[in-house]
């Protein structure tokens, strides 16, 4: 590829990160002008939509199997010519999730970032530039590139995640999320040096070739390299036991930057954790498939079982989105790549994702509108929602309902679609564990339901939404309940997103 | 395309749900009346369709089939069949009377209330009429979180409502998710989701384990529902707690879902396994008839007592199913007496519907005065409401299976085919029917209407402040119960037209196993 061809696949990035950087320079042009840096939100929303249409322009020009981004004088880290990352199905299926997540936290920040912190540009730049890592993690086709991008992911989130700096929850959140991430990427790259040193290479699909053409005389050193990968890409989706560190951060992290959190990294850990998997260790799939069926096993059971206990909405959701990502691990533990069918596990795991953005988003908006008034998270702070505002229970209440997996919600046809993946690998264990667990779930969103529609509010007077805010909760409870009621479209995306994975395998 | 009936009858209550939920909330007339005018249209329609249904062709008609989830193979999927169409009556005609009634005594969250009655009505015909597994399931859940609200939010305090609504949801769902995880299981083998179609390719044949755990997945999905003993712990809660019209529904409709799941889909899908554990089903089905009695009798709160009485007479609908499915063959001699067996299950669903749905208003006109169920706080009332003890009389002896009355249809009809079949099951069955006129005569009758009236009692009581209709049963109480009494006395004395229509049905059913 030329140049100029490079940087047209490029676009997205190209955009995002421009926008990045003009929301950054115009916060320090712009610095203590108050009435012009109320335009800072709307500028990095620009950048958004232009980001979107860039991803929209790239879209065809990936092809069935993808494009390799790979410069044609560029030098490859053992000399050859390397592509670092590719444009395919699986890099637009993210570039496409990662707008719309920013485009929602962005949208429902303004309210809450204007009352608590008066460093806003900073945090919409830094908040683009996270979703820059996302977009590069998910088209990262080489270990190098993908150890950069998750630790950039890393960096911005930790920052995001301590951004109140007056908070000390924010703090410690922060602090906590470090350490952890500090860790678990150590012990990732510790797993892919091990696999560049059996191999000799560190781009997916060459390692793949090496390990299967026999010239590699230590597969043994295969498997606790996936391991030590798998800690470091569980710490971003919070899979069990890398998961500890995301109560805290939840809690005590930002509301949107929650609501991030529990979306933007897990995304990038499946997209990373599918391509890593699938492109440079298909000949292991029986043993990396038994490794995460029982992660997700027990992803789901630890993230419901404690979340019965909790009182504050955002732990609440924080130990939520831990059996969520265990639900959607499901689909990778029982992929079916060239299953002539309509699930194949990993169109499942997209499928979910897709709808667990809207939803859980959906369900943070609502959150984040709460607690614009209320001051503070807890579930009894939800007490008579449907006075106070009739709209965010009931959007709340849907979005919770997605959660369960009840239809028609987005939720209910992901879990269909992984459920019968584990149903039609005959990993009946798998999928009874996964109903089970919905049933359980249903118990802690019951008691913020519960608070919405029978509990009686101290203070009763309605809560009032910033219009953004309410655009976002709209778009997301019609989105969650569009999943369902017209599926196809997102199947198809689902599906197409995979196919050049599944066709490597 | 055919004129699309059932796709209105759905759906209407969606449309009038989301108008009441634009009407402004302080405008409570309005948004009584019009609910009740919607609800009208899906009971006319269903008259409609009850009519036009062309008895002597049989089989499932007003089919409506449209591609909706390619991929899936998932198709919208509606027709009816002489099984599904009195159950659709049913449902309009219970929902209708429901929202009269509610009209004037629903005083709290008016808007919300008249709301969620009519998408539990979307549900619940969705549920009667759906063809394919998926519309089926989606229906199935829509109208679970309805009533999970109505019971929360307008339960009576002192009977625990949210305790009771989150059980009726757990309950319901446990079973939901079992029976997706086997409609799953069954889609991979067959690779469609049409409920008539399915049968016919012998879902789940060649891997026995697998179709013995879905038969129990959906079973237990079903029997949660109806409820059978021992699932049937969440019904005596949820109905206590309920409103009134909830509670109307809940014994009325919701119990006839699981019912109607067990005919229309668990049976034709694994009829051999039906047939290997009927004698199982059979021994849940007499306890559930004897042991809710039983209960029942024991039972000093009068909404409590019908609501275990709804364990025992659903008892009497898997009796009769059972006694259909127990023996298989086609040339059998006994197919007669199976199909007279199924019909009197069928029509023990209908009858239960405005039987109980009518035990459960007439609850509702001496709770609203009283503020009490304590039976030991009435007696003597004949004296005092005429009128009321003359309903309550006449539905209780429907209830109890009186000649004359539908309750005896329907239950000699469920004994007439179980004792061809399995006369060991119905011999012991019949203790029931005794048990059941006793908590009637003995507890209802006897304990609220007979005996000594006491002024004193009754004023301790009797509260006028909050009751601004007349002492006896006020004209809206009347009028609510005159359709159910009509069917009661039609169904006992001429029970042809509804009859020859299950009956059409079940013979087809039987015969396709």
């Amino acid at each position: 590829l030329t140049l100029n061809q490079f940087l047209t696949l490029l676009l997205p990035e190209v955009v995002l990160t421009v926008a990045a950087f003009v929301v950054l320079g115009l916060d320090l042009i712009w610095r203590g002008d108050q009435a012009r840096g109320r335009w800072l939100p709307w500028i990095a929303f620009l950048g958004v939509l232009l980001t979107l249409g860039a991803t929209i322009l790239v879209w065809p020009m990936a092809g069935a199997s993808g494009l390799p981004l790979a410069l044609a004088t560029g030098q490859g880290f053992g000399g050859e010519a390397a592509s670092m990352m590719a444009l395919d199905g699986l890099a637009l299926f993210f570039k496409l999730f990662t707008v719309l997540v920013l485009a929602i936290v962005g949208l429902s920040a303004g309210e809450y970032m204007r009352t608590h912190t008066p460093f806003r540009g900073e945090f919409y730049a830094l908040m683009l530039l996270a979703g820059l890592a996302i977009m590069l993690a998910s088209a990262a086709t080489n270990l190098v590139m993908i150890y950069l991008s998750i630790e950039f992911l890393s960096i911005t989130s930790y920052v995001l995640t301590g951004y109140l700096r007056d908070d000390p929850r924010s703090i410690e959140a922060s602090i906590k999320y470090f350490i952890y991430g500090a860790v678990t990427s150590a012990v990732m790259l510790y797993g892919f040096s091990l696999i560049y040193g059996a191999t000799g290479t560190t781009d997916l699909a060459a390692i793949a070739t090496a390990l299967s053409t026999g010239s590699v005389t230590v597969r043994w050193l295969v498997f606790p390299a996936m391991i030590m990968a798998l800690a470091g890409l569980g710490f971003k989706i919070a899979l069990v036991p890398f998961h500890q560190w995301s109560p805290d951060a939840y809690e005590g992290a930002p509301t949107p930057v929650t609501a991030f959190l529990s979306v933007g990294p897990k995304a990038a850990g499946f997209a990373v954790l599918m391509r890593f998997l699938l492109t440079a260790l298909p000949a292991f799939q029986v043993d990396w498939a038994a490794v995460l069926a029982g992660v997700a096993i027990v992803t789901m059971s630890l993230g419901n079982l404690v979340a019965l206990w909790q009182t504050n909405v955002k732990r609440l959701l924080a130990y939520s989105s831990i059996a969520q990502a265990g639900y959607m691990l499901i689909g990778l533990a029982a992929l079916a790549p060239h299953a002539e069918s309509w699930t194949t596990g990993l169109n499942g795991l997209l499928l979910y994702l897709f709808a667990y953005l809207f939803t859980n988003l959906g369900a943070f908006a609502v959150v984040i509108a709460v607690e614009n008034r209320t001051g503070s998270a807890n579930i009894p702070d939800f007490a008579g929602l449907i006075r106070r505002s009739p709209f965010l229970a009931v959007t709340m209440f849907v979005f919770l309902l997605s959660l369960i997996g009840i239809p028609p919600t987005g939720g209910f046809l992901g879990k269909l679609f992984v459920f019968g993946a584990a149903i039609q690998r005959q990993m009946i264990l798998l999928a009874v564990v996964g109903i089970v667990n919905s049933v359980v779930s249903v118990y802690y969103y019951y008691a913020i339901m519960r608070q919405m529609f029978f509990g009686e509010a101290g203070d009763a007077g309605p809560i009032s939404i910033t219009s953004p805010l309410k655009a976002v909760v709209a778009v997301n409870v019609l989105v969650v309940l569009g999943i369902a009621l017209y599926a196809e479209p997102f199947i198809r995306l689902a599906t197409e997103s995979v196919q050049m994975l599944a066709a490597k395998f | 395309m055919n004129f699309p009936f059932l796709t209105l009858i759905t759906f209407i209550p969606l449309v009038g749900a989301i108008v009441v939920a634009l009407i402004p909330g302080n405008r409570e007339r309005e948004i009584k009346w019009f609910s009740v005018l919607v609800s009208l249209v899906p009971l006319v329609l269903s008259i409609v369709l009850w009519v036009l249904y062309v008895q002597t062709s049989g089989g499932m008609q007003f089919m409506e089939e449209a591609m909706w989830i390619p991929t899936l193979n998932a198709y919208y999927r509606m027709g009816v069949d002489g099984i599904s169409v009195p159950l659709v009556f049913l449902t309009t005609l219970l929902t209708t009377l429901s929202l009269f009634y509610s009209a004037y005594t629903i005083k709290v969250r008016v808007k919300e209330f008249f709301a969620l009655f009519m998408l539990l009505e979307m549900g619940m015909l969705g549920v009667f009429v759906s063809l394919d597994l998926v519309l089926f399931y989606v229906f199935w859940e829509v109208g679970l979180v309805p009533m999970f609200l109505l019971i929360g939010i307008w339960g009576q305090p002192q009977d625990r409502p949210q305790y009771s609504a989150i059980k009726f949801f757990l309950y319901t769902l446990v079973g939901s998710v079992a029976m997706l995880l086997a409609f799953i299981a069954i889609f991979l083998t067959t690779g469609t989701w049409n409920i008539s179609e399915i049968p016919s390719l012998g879902p789940l044949a060649g891997s026995p384990a697998l179709a013995v755990a879905a038969f129990w997945g959906i079973f237990l999905a079903f029997a949660i529902k109806v409820p059978m003993w021992p699932f049937h712990t969440w019904l005596p809660d949820a109905h206590t707690a309920a409103p009134t019209a909830g509670s109307v529904i809940l014994a009325g409709v919701l119990l006839k879902l699981g019912g109607y799941g067990l005919i229309r889909i668990l049976l034709p899908f694994f009829p051999a396994l039906f047939k290997q554990f009927a004698p199982f089903i059979g021994v849940i089905a007499l306890i559930s008839m004897i042991y809710g009695a039983l209960v029942s009798m024991a039972q000093w709160d009068l909404k409590r007592l019908i609501a275990y009485s709804s364990v025992s007479h659903m008892g009497y609908f898997t009796l009769g199913l059972v006694a259909a499915a127990a023996s298989l063959s086609v040339s059998d001699p006994a197919l007669s007496s199976r199909s007279i067996a199924m019909s009197g299950a069928v029509l023990q669903m209908f009858n239960h519907g405005i039987i109980t749905g009518g035990l459960f208003f007439l609850v509702g006109v001496i709770y609203e005065r009283t503020h009490t169920r304590d039976l030991k706080a009435f007696g003597g009332l004949s004296a005092k409401l005429p009128v009321y003890y003359g309903v309550m009389l006449m539905t209780g002896l429907a209830s109890l299976g009186l000649p004359g009355l539908a309750g005896f249809i329907s239950e000699f009809l469920v004994f007439r085919g179980a004792f061809d079949v399995i006369p060991a099951y119905a011999i012991i069955g019949i203790i029931a029917i005794v048990l059941t006129a006793a908590y009637i005569l003995w507890k209802i009758i006897q304990y609220v209407f007979l005996g000594e009236f006491s002024e004193e009692k009754w004023s301790s009581i009797f509260d006028p402040e909050h009751w601004h209709f007349s002492l006896d049963m006020a004209r809206f109480e009347v009028i609510t119960m005159v359709p159910l009494l009509f069917f009661m006395v039609l169904v006992g004395v001429y029970p042809a037209p509804i009859l020859n229509m299950i009956n059409a049905a079940s013979t087809a059913i039987l015969g396709a196993l």
